[in-house]
């Protein structure tokens, strides 16, 4: 499962995304981040915040760019759960920009709570503004946030932020904090509609 | 990774432990030999060593060859050697024959001291755990305190995972490949199928055939042939051999696939190689390994005081040895918040697949390799 958003400047090193994560993780504490891709994110937290991380990913590239980068991680499919991992056995289970990509979504957050004492989701808005522009002249959204056209994207279960707080409610899901981004900023104001990035902490109810 | 980069001609050292070895099963060997073979060099700091572990059919003839004319380098030539995976600028590798084998160190086809004749059936059965603390002396022997690693596939990888339980302090990292924390029923079942046809040839003696100067060939022919279906893949065997024929079919019982061919040069080249008595005690070995059973079954509680970081690998169409049962061991590790990786590497070679060199395989284990600072212990 390969991240597919790219929020930041590349020329940027400071990801915001990055740092609310960094944020919400306590120091020293144990992370599991599904979907890890090159393991950017846990070294970022690894140097920051001494945290034992775990990453979970599918891609062979993808697992051999974390190995370099010194990160533990876990060759599977989330798609077929976490059943390797104990109840409750991580202080936080992170999918950063991976859930819209994801067949199963409500295992899979199921799982995640099951694992984690915390987990944190983030995700593309469908609802920002410049996607909405795109389907009202006529055309599927196609953007730095979502790269793809509509008969290649993985991207199966996009939503926007409106979706997902309904999703939390109806699954019992706590939402501890939520913030949304764009180009590095936070939006508090309309964030539905301004936000490009949606970021949750939750945990069960 | 260039085939190229040989190691050369090695010669094979024989160790003798002349202290008495108490075995799992309470047997005593009063004394044994170990023939072993080294590649690279051992460090001022001795902290390059890496052992490797073979598996059922395997030898201390990991790498390069012993003579000029040999048609075949070891068993494991594709990893081991200058600028290969295990790189033998950086690493001191050794490799051993395991107690009980048949190609050097003490078995039932070597001299018993004492009685001047082949061990025979009274060589006792050996396990993981004993090869496992034979090759401690012989690294004793060495002067090597610790391992930067051991590597191991299948049987092999037993005794890698077998090493962090019994010498946790002793090794750095360790690679567990195409391996199983323990025989599965229909694993054990196999065999139990091929030490009955060693066992029932006419020409096993109960396992003092060497006195009668002959060995159970048809036993072990069988036996190897069996393995052999079982360590490939269907697919494998479908891309190799299909259904194609040898000639035109003859309605007979002779030769007429292609797959036939296949097994029947593989089991007479192994009948006329290895020994019946040590391919018995092998497949016991495999059976008994369970380090889980006195903790009641619970392989987090095993491995509890591991110290080493682990590398553990599996293969897709691998069904002997399934990615399933080295999750198994991932998960145990996990449980105790030990520092793991775990590879499922997509091949279509089944169990085999663990001694080809797969470029991504490689790449893992080259990756990994590289990274382990053999600079102090």
């Amino acid at each position: 499962m390969q991240n597919n958003v790219n929020i930041t400047n590349t020329n940027q090193k400071y990801r915001q995304d990055f740092a609310i994560i960094a944020g919400w993780v306590g120091f020293g504490s144990k992370v599991l981040d599904l979907g890890c891709g090159d393991g950017e994110l846990l070294v970022y937290l690894r140097d920051s915040l001494e945290v034992k991380g775990y990453g979970v990913e599918k891609d062979d590239a993808n697992w051999l760019a974390c190995l370099q980068n010194g990160t533990n991680v876990i060759q599977m499919d989330l798609e077929d759960g976490l059943s390797g991992f104990e109840d409750q056995s991580f202080d936080t289970v992170i999918l950063s920009q991976t859930l819209q990509a994801m067949h199963k979504t409500e295992e899979i957050v199921q799982e995640m709570l099951r694992v984690g004492r915390e987990i944190i989701v983030t995700f593309p808005n469908f609802g920002y503004w410049r996607n909405r522009l795109q389907i009202i002249s006529g055309n599927m959204p196609v953007s730095k946030t979502l790269p793809y056209q509509w008969y290649d994207t993985p991207n199966v279960h996009l939503c926007t932020i409106n979706d997902f707080d309904q999703f939390c409610k109806n699954h019992k899901i706590s939402i501890l904090e939520r913030k949304v981004i764009t180009d590095g900023d936070e939006m508090s104001f309309m964030p539905n509609l301004l936000g490009n990035l949606a970021m949750y902490r939750l945990k069960s109810n | 990774m260039a085939e190229n980069n040989s190691i050369g001609i090695v010669a094979p050292q024989t160790a003798h432990f002349s202290e008495p070895f108490t075995l799992k099963s309470g047997e005593v060997l009063p004394q044994f030999e170990l023939v072993y073979e080294t590649y690279g060099t051992l460090n001022a700091a001795k902290s390059n060593a890496v052992l490797v572990c073979h598996a059922l059919s395997g030898n201390h003839h990991v790498a390069g060859k012993n003579a000029e004319g040999d048609k075949y380098a070891g068993w494991w030539d594709n990893l081991v050697g200058p600028g290969k995976p295990l790189d033998t600028n950086k690493f001191f590798v050794i490799g051993v024959n395991n107690l009980g084998g048949c190609h050097g160190s003490s078995g039932p086809s070597s001299i018993n001291p004492d009685s001047k004749k082949p061990y025979g059936a009274s060589f006792p059965i050996v396990t993981v755990e004993d090869w496992v603390n034979s090759q401690a002396r012989l690294l004793d022997l060495l002067g090597i305190q610790q391992l930067a690693a051991i590597i191991g596939g299948s049987l092999g990888g037993m005794q890698a995972l077998q090493w962090t339980i019994a010498y946790p302090e002793r090794i750095k990292h360790a690679l567990v490949i195409a391996s199983a924390p323990n025989l599965t029923a229909q694993n054990m079942a196999f065999n139990e199928v091929a030490r009955q046809a060693i066992i029932t040839d006419p020409e096993f003696y109960d396992g003092d055939y060497y006195a009668h100067n002959t060995v159970p060939r048809r036993g072990l022919r069988i036996a190897r042939m069996l393995g052999h279906i079982t360590y490939l893949s269907d697919d494998a065997m479908g891309e190799k051999f299909g259904r194609k024929l040898k000639d035109t079919i003859k309605y007979s019982f002779d030769v007429e696939f292609e797959m036939e061919s296949y097994l029947r040069y593989q089991g007479d080249k192994f009948a006329g190689e290895f020994d019946a008595n040590t391919y018995l005690r092998m497949t016991r070995a495999l059976d008994y390994y369970d380090p889980a059973l006195e903790y009641g079954g619970d392989l987090s509680k095993a491995l509890n005081k591991v110290q080493a970081k682990f590398l553990v690998v599996s293969f897709t169409s691998d069904w002997r040895f399934s990615p399933d049962r080295s999750r198994e061991i991932v998960k145990a590790l996990l449980d105790n918040e030990r520092t793991v990786s775990y590879a499922e590497v997509t091949a279509l070679h089944g169990h085999d697949a663990f001694l080809m060199p797969d470029a991504h395989y490689h790449s893992i284990l080259c990756n990994y390799l590289q990274k382990i600072d053999t600079s102090t212990l």
